[in-house]
């Protein structure tokens, strides 16, 4: 056990990676010489070479059409977006090409692309450098879509995700890059990719989120406990495919369901975490499940950010409202 | 604002009558080229009689094929008639272990690669979306996304120094595609990293119904020096020219000097696909002259000069292009429907149970009318 950072975590993970798979091959704009821009591929191309760790042109598509190329040739592309908000020229041969070569050649051809993506608001940024964009890629069939919120899972499923045969889009928190934890690098007995965890035991509502906002909901259990509430917060980790089988099981005991995200409500991940445990769970449940998200806006100048962001606050109320409680200001409604 | 000589009933502005290499002229008569001659040096009437032959196998076939698509039997088929000299003469350079990726016009190039009769029939016929397993053939599935396999190639090209072989990636793609990004982006990266990649441009004159006077206002050609690319423009008609042009990219490429653009200048004499009506906006009369041009009549008149393809050749020729579009339509008729759950198939290399939980329900859905016959 090593206490690292969240980017350290992923630093680490991606340096297993490449020492263990000589197909491994990351490519981004400025991983190399400056280590990227938050230095999650620090001293990478110094110790593994500029043809392992390339630095590339200024062009997203290209970066995500050339590791199509490079996965046809048996390497294993891992691609840096330097910002959420600058994956859109990407889109294309994201949703055109890595999600569907494996699906339109029967097998023949396989896209084990990792494509790590910065997301998500909380820092102060100008444009584009704060947005949650996962729920276009979680609506793309062929594309495994995931996120993390400690060191050690960044650490744990970058190496999975590089190591899957199937593409994998990779969001990391980026206000939590620099959240420091306690690291087993040993690979051993690790969860799968593709499953949520429980990260704060509880009986009265079940709170599910993902990525940044893991820590803000393991605050508001905290929280939630001194008013004598207690949350059950689950982690989703994997947001498609989503884990729903855990989510059941943590609604079924609890009957009530909060989902908090950053990104816009309206056909987010919420909506469709909320019509399949509506779908599994409608005879335990308690009351109408409720999102707290993002509104839908652009995401703001950063001095708005903080009304646009979930924060602990807003998860309490929502958890009132669930529980029917008269001081939730959003969910109270005086008979 | 577009200029003023970019006008639908102008198939061919002032530009694209610039100059291109020729080494067969339309009447069949040899034109000395002292930079190009020594690549198809060895080019004798034996290989020219099998370059014809690939020729008349390749229009038969698609002839075939527009035929199976207004009987009912393929959804859609892109016709390649006009463009054989500029696929097959590009085509017949490569090795085995060279790489196409292509656009979904390039069925002369597939033939060349291996592609069987049926394997030409899959996707127009709705079975599949792809005809060949990739690597068994060296081509990739033909792309639908106008020029995004530019930068599959590029990637695959610098796989190729990767791994320390001459292997080149060849992308064939249209006049319409130049104007893409990814088409631009893929020289970019081509030149950056001196990738062995070849970018095989047929310009036909047409993207569907708009003429290439709205993709480019320069010969196409022109634009690789821009990326630091050498570009050269071919008469893609003249199949020894194409052939000559790519032999000298191909080896450029193996040599570690990187990428080549070449523009073959052709002309599709079809509709862009069997949905399409060019009456709508190709002017009859430049049809005709490039009727005047076509790559088979040249190569004929060519082997002709020089006493070669007898009869007995040419209705072996033809016997072939029979058997072949014959071998094509009875593989189209026996292509087997897919079954029904099959459409779970291969999203994903490793399990996604929420997929295996649609897949269950569905086939008990199926299940429950095999209960009622």
């Amino acid at each position: 056990m090593t206490t690292m950072t969240l980017a350290a975590a992923l630093n680490s993970g991606l340096r297993h990676a490449l020492d263990d798979d000589p197909t491994v091959v990351l490519l981004g704009e400025d991983i190399g010489t400056l280590g990227g821009v938050f230095r999650v591929t620090d001293g990478l191309q110094r110790d593994f070479g500029a043809d392992r760790v390339m630095d590339t042109p200024l062009a997203e598509s290209g970066i995500m059409g050339v590791a199509v190329g490079l996965a046809y040739r048996g390497y294993r592309p891992v691609v840096e977006i330097q910002f959420d908000g600058f994956v859109y020229p990407a889109v294309d041969q994201l949703v055109t090409q890595v999600a569907r070569i494996h699906y339109r050649t029967g097998g023949a051809v396989r896209m084990p692309i990792t494509v790590r993506i910065p997301y998500g608001g909380g820092i102060g940024a100008v444009e584009h450098h704060s947005e949650s964009p996962e729920a276009y890629f979680a609506h793309t069939p062929g594309l495994r879509v995931v996120t993390c919120a400690s060191p050690q899972d960044a650490h744990t499923m970058i190496r999975q995700a590089i190591a899957c045969d199937d593409p994998v889009v990779f969001f990391e928190p980026k206000r939590r890059y620099w959240v420091k934890g306690e690291v087993d690098e040993s690979f051993d007995d690790v969860p799968l990719l593709d499953r949520a965890r429980v990260v704060v035991e509880g009986t009265d509502v079940t709170l599910a989120t993902y990525g940044p906002l893991v820590i803000t909901a393991r605050d508001a259990a905290l929280a939630a406990q001194d008013d004598g509430l207690s949350v059950e917060v689950v982690d989703l980790r994997s947001l498609s495919p989503i884990d729903v089988d855990t989510l059941e099981a943590s609604v079924r005991k609890t009957g009530r369901l909060v989902v908090t995200h950053e990104a816009q409500a309206s056909g987010g991940l919420g909506a469709e975490i909320i019509a399949s445990i509506t779908d599994r769970c409608f005879d335990v449940l308690r009351s109408a499940p409720v999102r707290v998200t993002g509104f839908d806006t652009p995401y703001p100048a950063a001095k708005l950010e903080e009304h646009f962001l979930p924060d602990l606050d807003r998860i309490l109320d929502a958890v009132d409202r669930v529980m029917g409680r008269q001081h939730s200001l959003t969910g109270w409604r005086a008979s | 604002m577009l200029r003023a000589d970019v006008s639908p009933s102008r198939a061919l502005p002032t530009h694209q009558q610039a100059e291109a290499l020729q080494l067969v002229t339309p009447d069949g008569v040899r034109r000395p080229d002292p930079e190009y001659d020594p690549w198809i040096a060895d080019v004798d009437d034996e290989q020219l009689e099998a370059l014809y032959e690939d020729m008349v196998v390749v229009r038969r076939f698609d002839t075939e094929a527009v035929a199976l698509q207004r009987q009912g039997q393929l959804g859609l088929w892109p016709p390649l008639l006009g463009q054989e000299a500029a696929q097959i003469g590009s085509a017949r350079a490569l090795r085995s272990d060279d790489f196409v990726f292509s656009s979904y016009r390039e069925n002369g190039v597939a033939y060349c690669r291996g592609a069987q009769p049926t394997d030409l029939m899959r996707v127009w016929r709705g079975t599949a979306l792809a005809g060949w397993d990739p690597r068994a053939i060296g081509m990739a599935t033909p792309q639908v996304m106008i020029g995004s396999q530019t930068l599959h190639a590029t990637g695959y090209a610098l796989g190729c120094v990767k791994d320390g072989v001459d292997s080149v990636a060849v992308a064939y793609f249209g006049d319409g595609a130049t104007s893409k990004g990814d088409v631009h982006e893929a020289m970019v990266f081509a030149a950056t990293f001196t990738a062995p990649v070849i970018f095989f441009c047929q310009n036909n004159q047409w993207a569907i119904s708009e003429p290439v006077g709205l993709q480019a206002q320069r010969p196409i050609a022109d634009r690789a020096a821009g990326y630091g690319i050498p570009g050269i423009r071919v008469d893609g008609n003249d199949v020894l020219a194409v052939m000559a042009a790519t032999r000298s990219a191909l080896d450029r490429a193996r040599r570690g000097d990187g990428p080549t653009f070449i523009e073959a200048v052709t002309y599709r004499m079809g509709p862009h696909t069997t949905s399409d009506d060019p009456t709508r906006y190709v002017n009859p009369e430049d049809k005709a002259l490039w009727a005047a041009k076509d790559p088979i009549v040249r190569l004929e008149r060519l082997l002709h000069a020089r006493d070669a393809l007898s009869e007995e050749r040419i209705s072996q020729v033809k016997e072939k292009a029979e058997t072949f579009a014959a071998a094509m339509r009875s593989g189209c008729y026996g292509l087997p429907v897919p079954e029904p759950l099959s459409v779970f198939e291969d999203v994903f290399v490793e399990p996604s149970p929420a997929l295996e939980r649609q897949r269950s329900q569905y086939a008990a859905y199926l299940a429950m009318f095999d209960e009622e016959a």
